[in-house]
């Protein structure tokens, strides 16, 4: 009798130690998955520091960030060139990706017809799911030569057609996040609007683009975000050459494909190839600072 | 008896669900019209068909006259913008713009047209008056209207109306979202407003009813039963359901 009740407590025992080992196993599973993302950012940050920062130290880090002329293979490092490319090519989407962004999304959220929606929102997630390869592809087939007829120039592969690459690109989060936001205004306001004798579309643009606006910002800073960190459809239009961006119709070369396009050319340990890592810390620390902007609009929205 | 608005037959539809029956009943100017009766009885859905937010519900028909100021509002040729700005309306629940105190006020007179600053100082100033609420924002007209307390939001609301001048004013159970201090200002500002403007309310609080109506309709399953002097409605109601419900044996 006293053996059985033993017996019986041990194998409780037992059947709870296994329990409590099983939990402590999973526990630390998680956990582990949870530190590959942190240790890999951690260590990427680290290594573009590492690897980045001694080769501007070398050039001088204002002759990098403000001199107007690369030359790699002849050791002239400046890199002006490529942030403002980079701009440029960021702020043109973003100038006409954002109106066109944002108002179809108003349309999906608030005029279309649920039919209709359907359509437009699976061809806006079917833009995003397209490889950026395939962009630079059809852009470089279609877009390089529709802009060189018709602007009659030399060569199409410009800023011009890096921007029109660009902004579709990033439409899919725009429109996405943008629409989002408007859903997620209370229908009070705009009942409260049309009850004072606004119309729809007064009522849209004045009370439901204001309340979703932290929102409609996020939709910007993503765009901007998405936009900045492209390399592989633009390399295939934007003529890849290490020019200011004096207008439109200018071959350039951005921060992102100014790494990819040499770092197949630059020799091993000499200060272009480790100029090119300089280059990568310049464009992340820009991508951190997109971040940090997210990241404030996403609080400010959860506050308000 | 001068009624501004006045509905001659009127039924409507959510789908199958007809929910107002023949409908007849007017509201006489300057004076607070109630409309009662227990929750799905109609009565909001019928305050809503007086400003037409009902044309919002994709599957609602409507059959029947609503006639504001001898003008039957169905009529194609009438603008609903038009009519909602004189037809105004506060809702249940407080729901000022995330703006300004100003530009929830604002917002009527410069959907409508109006830009000169003075002019909208002057709009403002008066609509809050009117609402009773001047006094306690008047020093933080630029603060977010949602940083006020329930029932001073829904003066706001009530201010933001009259902005636009409208003749009459609809009230959805504007006070049952709020404290009872609360509610009575707005009682008390509703027996302030009739002197201007003819006045509907619905609710759901026969106190309430007695208290600040001059007529009374008493709805049930979509009908109209019965509409009478506030008085003589709670004093010798005709109809025996009447009675049944303000006696409080069922609602």
């Amino acid at each position: 009798m006293a053996q059985d009740r033993h017996n019986a407590q041990t194998k409780a025992q037992k059947a709870r130690r296994l329990r409590d080992s099983v939990e402590w196993l999973v526990k630390n599973i998680f956990f582990l998955c949870g530190i590959v993302a942190v240790a890999s950012v951690l260590f990427i940050s680290v290594y573009l520091v590492i690897s980045g920062l001694p080769a501007m130290l070398e050039i001088g880090v204002t002759d990098f960030l403000f001199g107007d002329t690369w030359d790699g293979k002849n050791g002239v490092y400046g890199i002006l060139p490529f942030i403002l490319t980079s701009f440029a090519g960021t702020g043109g989407a973003i100038l006409i990706g954002v109106p066109v962004g944002v108002l179809t999304a108003m349309f999906l959220a608030k005029v279309a017809n649920h039919r209709l929606a359907v359509v437009i929102r699976s061809a806006v997630s079917l833009l995003a799911g397209i490889p950026s390869v395939v962009y630079g592809l059809v852009g470089m087939v279609v877009l390089v030569p529709t802009v060189q007829k018709a602007f009659n120039l030399s060569s199409g592969a410009n800023l011009l057609a890096a921007i029109v690459v660009l902004t579709v690109m990033i439409l899919p989060s725009i429109i996405n996040v943008a629409e989002t936001a408007l859903r997620a205004v209370p229908k009070e306001y705009e009942e409260a609007s049309l009850a004072l004798g606004a119309t729809h579309t007064e009522t849209i643009f004045r009370v439901s683009l204001p309340a979703a606006r932290s929102g409609v910002a996020t939709a910007i800073v993503l765009g901007v975000g998405r936009a900045i960190g492209e390399a592989m459809a633009i390399i295939m239009v934007s003529g890849n050459v290490a020019n200011m961006p004096e207008n439109l119709f200018t071959p350039v070369r951005f921060l992102t494909t100014a790494i990819a396009s040499e770092m197949n050319y630059a020799t091993v340990g000499s200060l272009w190839r480790e100029s090119l890592f300089s280059i990568a810390l310049v464009l992340f620390l820009f991508i951190m600072l997109i971040n940090v902007a997210l990241n404030l609009f996403v609080k400010n929205k959860k506050e308000g | 008896m001068n009624a501004i608005l006045k509905t001659e037959n009127l039924n409507l539809w959510y789908g199958q669900n007809h929910a107002l029956k023949d409908i007849n009943l007017e509201m006489p100017q300057n004076q607070v019209t109630a409309l009662i009766g227990p929750s799905g009885c109609g009565k909001s859905t019928f305050l809503k068909t007086l400003d037409r937010m009902n044309d919002l519900v994709p599957t609602v028909k409507i059959e029947g006259k609503v006639l504001y100021r001898d003008q039957n509002i169905f009529d194609p040729q009438v603008d609903v913008t038009w009519l909602r700005r004189h037809v105004g309306m506060v809702f249940q629940k407080p729901n000022p713009f995330p703006m300004s105190i100003y530009d929830n006020i604002a917002y009527g007179p410069r959907t409508h047209g109006i830009r000169n600053k003075k002019q909208l100082d002057e709009i403002v100033e008066k609509s809050l008056r009117g609402a009773a609420i001047w006094d306690e924002v008047k020093d933080r007209l630029k603060k977010s209207a949602l940083s006020l307390s329930g029932g001073q939001q829904q003066r706001i609301c009530i201010a933001r109306a009259l902005a636009v001048e409208p003749d009459v004013l609809l009230m959805d159970e504007a006070t049952s979202a709020l404290d009872p201090i609360s509610t009575s200002k707005i009682e008390d500002l509703i027996a302030e407003l009739k002197k201007s403007y003819t006045i509907v309310i619905v609710t759901h609080n026969m106190q309430q009813a007695t208290r600040v109506s001059d007529r009374c309709a008493f709805f049930l399953h979509g009908e109209l039963v019965e509409a009478d002097d506030t008085e003589k409605l709670f004093s010798v109601p005709k109809d025996k359901r009447t009675e049944d419900y303000i006696t409080g044996r069922f609602g």
